[in-house]
């Protein structure tokens, strides 16, 4: 049963019901694309080339060759040296205790078990049960930010009725609160920005009031890209965090980092920095519809404990899904 | 930026060098640790394996020089490969003769490309070029508006046309424009594309093919893992890019995506963006990085300055008299002037391994002028004094000091000194050279220290 929207947001004792919608027309979204199962297409192909490396002859015989070819596998989705090691040396033993018969099909569905197992770690829902709830978006500059929160905002209101505030603050790069206004125009939410080069804090502090005045079920809020090694702009997002806080006791109520695909072995020193500077819920990983599998989110769940809540598979609003482990795991060896 | 791969090789090398002689053992492991090393600092795997291979043929041909120990020798060959590997002498932008320069930038969503063109109008501009940048990202909300703000902070003029109009066509009206206005140069900012989105790419195609731009430049997120690689087979299929501008290099990236792509493409590293200013952003000088990726200090060229000045003999002949400390003022003279002869000393402290990690030596200034004096002292002594110096008391001492014009205490320390020096020598000779990683560690610094990953492959 594939992940929903619903299944992903946990809604506590709030009324809430859930209208699967299609985006309205192709107007809203970026034009001259070509249709979206052409993206789907893609995405298989892809899928289908990593499948046929893997299956071909993988399992034919196990030997120490099967599990050679299978880190390379895994290394090729940016899943790390350490990752790869503890999970084919668990494979490994498993089959050499007999607990998984020498055979090609069991040993690569138990395969997707482990990686999806390890997928799963932590796995909780997007929190929106606060009224209003807050979400924090963060991340490195051109992960997908302000791309995933104007897809998240049409979801929650086109598909749960829920009224959207955005909090522009990303004051820092130009242009950004007009890419976040389009989005909420796009998707039907209000915006409260500021001029570039304003205080995030006192964005963030106007959001939130103005979220509690006028009585909206979900705030946003975007922060500007920033690499985590950039400490007084870590640091700045500490105290955006801080603001919201003390504005609303217990808020943000769910905190995204949002990671792209391509990432490779960085995504974890990213996530740690993000996780000490603001305690990440949840990462958002985006551009999936490319060729890179996001392998290094397996490093993430394991070291850090943060699961994956939502993917970005392609440029439309509908391409932001929840995350399935399962699936993710299977897209990172084959099958589909 | 790739510190880490520096300390993870550093930390490799300085095993292997510890036990004399390479054996093929030997040289098994630190290709071990090198291909994983390289692996977590994201070079694909391919790149890897291959860079592997070469590296362990080469050190195992090797003639392992006496005057070096087998460790300089596996770190000279992984630095010169891995300089090869990152585009040996660097390519630098095409300018036409005449009329309109045009380049074009290509990459991924949020590599970094509107950024980077702004960066580069920016460094042209302060080369005193008339740099315009035509908007042709008219996919991405508001990225128009993002282009005119940061060119207009570097100083370039921005040709747009809003998002009605097909990039194509803003793109050849953009360099009709920068030749009426006669610009020096015309960038062409390009939307981010996936590469397998063939009616994407295929614009870009049709796009380079309307401006017959001089130089394609990549942009690559220094990020980047495993699928750099394929990304930019893909672009260098329809882009045809020249180069690549490497960006968020400032994060602590390892940087692997680099290699990779110049070692799959052959395209070099042509820019580097450093942060977030419009400044920060440099031209790529792919041999001063390879060191750096060592992080041994210049370790390349101070290999091959011993080996111009020192023969092998007298290497072999100096390791002897340290080891069964019979090394004299004599030698300790003649060692000097070699040393010297090799660049001024302060230079040379900067090459030597570990000293990079000592972070307190960087600030000390060593004067040639204390080496000048050393000199002049020892000069003033008859031949009997330079090889028992433990003689030199009193009246000896006030002769050698007004001998070199020096004071008493300065011959007094220098001796002393000297005496100090042969004991350290004889403990290195005898094989406790002193290692990067443990000095590292005794400066609170980050010797990596984790377990390390079982990983088959070699």
């Amino acid at each position: 049963m594939p992940t929903t929207w619903n299944d992903i947001l946990d809604f506590g004792d709030r009324d809430v019901s859930f209208t699967p919608a299609e985006p309205a027309g192709d107007g809203d979204s970026p034009k001259k694309r070509g249709a979206f199962s052409r993206l789907r297409e893609s995405l298989a192909k892809s899928r289908r080339a990593l499948s046929e490396e893997i299956t071909s002859s993988l399992f034919d015989r196990i030997d120490e060759e099967t599990w050679e070819r299978l880190e390379e596998a895994l290394i090729l989705a940016d899943a790390g040296a350490t990752t790869t090691a503890q999970v084919v040396e668990r494979l490994e033993h498993e089959v050499d205790s007999g607990a998984v018969p020498p055979d090609g099909v069991a040993i690569k569905a138990r395969l997707v078990e482990i990686l999806a197992e390890i997928a799963s770690t932590n796995r909780s829902k997007i929190d929106l049960s606060n009224d209003p709830a807050v979400l924090l978006m963060t991340g490195v500059n051109g992960t997908g930010k302000t791309t995933s929160i104007g897809k998240i905002a049409w979801h929650l209101k086109n598909e749960f009725g829920l009224s959207v505030l955005l909090g522009a603050a990303d004051t820092y790069r130009a242009a950004a609160a007009e890419q976040l206004t389009t989005w909420a125009e796009r998707a039907g939410a209000d915006i409260i920005r500021s001029n570039e080069g304003a205080d995030p804090g006192s964005v963030a502090f106007d959001a939130v009031s103005a979220a509690k005045a006028r009585g909206v079920d979900v705030l946003i809020i975007d922060t500007a890209g920033r690499l985590h090694t950039q400490g007084n702009l870590m640091d700045e997002l500490g105290k955006v965090r801080r603001v919201i806080e003390k504005q609303m006791p217990g808020a943000p109520h769910e905190t995204l980092i949002s990671i792209d695909a391509t990432t490779g072995q960085n995504g974890l020193r990213q996530a740690k920095a993000f996780a000490e500077a603001t305690d990440v819920d949840g990462v958002v990983l985006t551009k999936l519809d490319g060729t890179a599998k996001g392998g290094i989110t397996l490093a993430i769940a394991t070291e850090l404990g943060i699961p994956v809540k939502l993917i970005g598979v392609g440029e439309k609003l509908e391409d932001l899904r929840p995350f399935d482990p399962t699936d993710f795991a299977s897209a990172l060896l084959d099958e589909d | 930026m790739f510190d880490q791969l520096s300390d993870r090789l550093q930390a490799t090398l300085s095993t292997v060098s510890s036990r004399g002689k390479l054996t093929e053992d030997g040289v098994d492991k630190a290709m071990r640790e090198i291909r994983l090393a390289l692996l977590e600092a994201d070079v694909n795997f391919k790149v890897v394996k291959a860079f592997t291979t070469r590296v362990k043929e080469r050190c195992l041909g090797a003639d392992v020089m006496g005057s070096l120990n087998p460790g300089q020798q596996v770190v000279k060959i992984v630095n010169e490969e891995l300089t090869e590997l990152m585009g040996g002498a660097g390519r630098d932008l095409v300018f036409s003769n005449r009329g309109t320069t045009v380049i074009m930038m290509a990459g991924l969503q949020g590599s970094g490309k509107t950024t980077a063109c702004a960066k580069l109008a920016k460094l042209l501009t302060k080369e005193g070029k008339r740099v315009a940048i035509a908007a042709c990202d008219v996919y991405r909300p508001a990225a128009i508006q993002q282009l005119e703000t940061v060119g207009k902070r570097a100083g370039a003029v921005v040709y747009q046309q809003g998002t009605d109009v097909d990039p194509v066509e803003i793109a050849g009206w953009a360099l009709d424009k920068a030749k009426d206005e006669n610009r020096d140069v015309l960038i062409i900012d390009t939307a981010g594309r996936l590469h397998i989105d063939t009616e994407l790419m295929d614009e870009l195609v049709r796009i380079r093919k309307v401006v017959k731009p001089h130089n394609v430049l990549l942009v690559v997120d220094a990020m980047t893992g495993q699928d750099a690689v394929g990304v930019a087979e893909s672009f260098s299929d329809s882009a045809e890019f020249d180069g690549v501008i490497i960006s968020k290099l400032d994060g602590d990236a390892r940087g692997g995506a680099a290699l990779s792509v110049k070692a799959v493409t052959g395209k070099p590293i042509i820019f580097a963006s450093t942060g977030e200013k419009l400044e920060d952003f440099d031209r790529f000088h792919p041999d001063r990085m390879s060191s750096r990726i060592l992080g041994m200090g210049d370790v390349l060229s101070l290999i091959e300055k011993a080996e111009e000045q020192v023969s092998e003999e007298d290497a072999e002949e100096l390791q002897k008299k340290m080891a069964e400390e019979t090394f004299t003022l004599e030698d300790f003279l003649k060692q000097m002037r070699q040393i010297r002869k090799m660049g001024p000393i302060g230079n040379l402290m900067g090459m030597m391994p570990g000293m990079g990690a000592m972070k307190g030596l960087k600030d000390v200034d060593i004067d040639d002028g204390e080496l000048d004096r050393v000199e002049a002292i020892i000069l003033s002594m008859t031949p009997y004094e330079r090889a028992y110096p433990e003689i030199i008391k009193g009246s000896r001492r006030r002769r050698i000091a007004e001998g070199s014009g020096t004071k008493i205490q300065a011959v007094n320390n220098m001796v002393k000194q000297f005496g100090q020096m042969r004991t350290l020598m004889k403990q290195m000779a005898n094989g406790k050279m002193p290692d990067p990683q443990q000095l590292a560690r005794m400066q609170g610094g980050k010797a990596a220290k984790a377990p390390r990953p079982k990983i088959r492959r070699r």
